[in-house]
């Protein structure tokens, strides 16, 4: 169950995808998103799917993997779809019933429209490494350093996180399977006996987080880590001429999708 | 100079009535692999902790290359000076890629990026994971990382490296990778080496076995002899090789031999000379 999760995973590659700067692939996932909520008519749609798909393919990210992060998203996708089908007013698909032509349209759109949202961020967690990933975004809000919002710090902890999750899944896995060789039960009973089971498991993972985090800061203050100031890196972000051409692109893309909404498509 | 000297070193930690380090007096010679033997809560982990200014003595003072521990403004370069190894692996490796945490320290300490990647390609062919530098360190053996941590720590080129129990956490074969590093490093790149352990067979390469018990040294000197204190070793409640221990039960049926053999071929051969007569 526990190794479904992909969040944050990163997929090593030498692609044009995988290339790109990261703070080239942050706005341009922002880009993508405000293109994507343009949407509204269906030559408007494919051209996203569209473009989500030629993305797909030059990362080379294999379909499987993109569609295993929406796994956990499936009962969010199938209650917008269900609720759009009920409440949407318009001509019934029979008389009497209260399926409308307009719902059934309004929910495959928005079905597509959340896969398109999942796949297009994951496009970004999957292509860039971590470290990337939270170098790009200390990069672009450090203007906001100015107004004294502690950036670095708000980056260091996101790297952290993302650097536990395995580690911490792999220890609740290993404190599940202690509690259920001692009899503890997680698959039975109603949903608040199930959340019930889980506190055996919360406790100890909590207790074992917090030892690691003051291990974790021993161990960061030893190897000289004094925040961020004077700071270098061994991988330094560049913008490139690719990375230009990129937002160019993405910008583009953008415009097009808002004229298309004017007229309609 | 002794490149690490504390000098009735005393500490206790908050809240504890008993001290953990009392009156320490310790001079580590450069270039040395010196090894700190001792069971649970004898004070072995916090001495290491001393050097480098993780904690500061209540009384007395510690001197890393002269400088003095509790002096803040020199905290980062005594850090730089001694690399720490710890238990856990997991605990502290910091990055997703091993490459990624192994630069870490030379990015604190601003390094020039050519510089860190040269460091950090260095530091990896010295553990011999340089092969592995693009792989994400949850996949690795216990041993992996522990050798990565190493690695982490020496693209800060330090002088000296203290490992605090870095291979209890380890299968054989991990505890095997991680000694036969540190001991090549000490070896071949004379750095300064301090192990502290609970595995008495690690210790036998060590130039120098320091013995620790409620926060006093009990023991030093070179591991033949300070082995050969069979009932003090015994009363500390720690192991001795299987050698010493052979000569030892000799001894003591009567039989007169030193006990200073470490090895198995030297063993053998204070046997022999027993045997000739």
């Amino acid at each position: 169950m526990l190794k479904d999760i992909t969040l944050g995973q990163f997929f090593p590659g030498n692609t044009i995808v995988h290339r790109l700067d990261a703070r080239t692939k942050l706005i341009l996932v922002v880009v993508y998103i405000a293109a994507l909520f343009q949407a509204t008519g269906w030559i408007s749609y494919l051209a996203v799917t569209a473009a989500t798909f030629s993305c797909m393919y030059l990362s080379r990210i294999h379909p499987k993997n993109m569609f295993r992060g929406l796994k956990p998203m499936i009962f969010i996708i199938v209650l917008t779809a269900v609720l759009n089908i009920f409440y949407t007013t318009g001509t019934p698909v029979l008389p009497g019933w209260p399926i409308t032509w307009e719902g059934i349209e309004r929910a495959v759109q928005m079905i597509l429209r959340i896969i398109l949202l999942i796949t297009g961020t994951f496009l970004l967690t999957y292509t860039t490494s971590p470290i990337a990933l939270t170098d790009g975004l200390e990069k672009l809000f450090n203007p906001l350093k100015k107004i004294k919002l502690p950036v670095h710090e708000m980056t260091i902890m996101m790297s952290m996180a993302l650097r536990f999750i395995p580690t911490l899944i792999e220890e609740t896995d290993k404190i599940m399977s202690a509690q259920k060789a001692r009899g503890a039960d997680f698959e039975t009973g109603n949903l608040i006996q199930r959340a019930k089971a889980m506190l055996p498991i919360l406790v100890p993972l909590f207790v074992s987080a917090f030892r690691r985090a003051d291990e974790l800061a021993v161990a960061m203050e030893s190897r000289c880590y004094h925040g961020g100031e004077g700071r270098t890196r061994m991988k330094m972000l560049k913008m490139q001429f690719r990375d230009w051409a990129a937002l160019v692109i993405g910008v583009g893309f953008l415009a097009m999708m808002i004229v298309m909404k004017k007229f309609g498509l | 100079m002794s490149i690490i000297k504390f000098e009735k070193v005393s500490y206790s930690y908050p809240g504890d009535e008993l001290p953990s380090l009392c009156g320490i007096d310790l001079s580590i010679e450069k270039g040395q692999f010196v090894a700190v033997l001792g069971h649970n809560g004898s004070g072995k982990s916090t001495l290491a902790k001393h050097m480098n200014a993780i904690l500061v003595p209540d009384e007395g003072r510690v001197l890393i290359n002269g400088v003095d521990t509790a002096d803040e403004n020199r905290v980062l370069d005594i850090r730089r000076n001694v690399g720490m190894v710890f238990q856990n692996p997991d605990n502290q490796i910091v990055a997703n890629v091993v490459e990624d945490d192994v630069a870490f320290a030379p990015e604190n300490l601003g390094v020039a990026p050519e510089e860190i990647r040269r460091r950090v390609d260095a530091a990896l062919k010295q553990v011999g994971m340089y092969e592995l530098r693009e792989h994400a360190p949850h996949l690795l053996s216990g041993g992996q990382k522990q050798r990565v941590a190493i690695a982490g720590v020496i693209a800060m080129e330090p002088e000296i490296i203290v490992l605090d129990e870095p291979t209890a956490m380890l299968d054989p074969m991990g505890r095997e990778e991680v000694i036969s590093t540190v001991t090549r490093l000490c070896r071949e790149k004379g750095m300064t080496v301090v192990l502290i352990t609970h595995h008495m067979d690690e210790c036998v390469n060590a130039d120098r076995l320091v013995v620790m018990s409620n926060g006093h040294i009990v023991a030093d000197g070179a591991p033949a002899q300070v082995f050969s204190q069979v009932e003090l070793m015994e009363s500390e409640g720690l192991d001795v090789p299987d050698t010493t221990r052979l000569l030892y039960e000799l001894k003591k049926e009567g039989v007169e031999l030193s006990l200073e053999a470490l090895s198995p071929a030297d063993c053998a051969e204070e046997i022999m000379k027993m045997l000739r007569g």
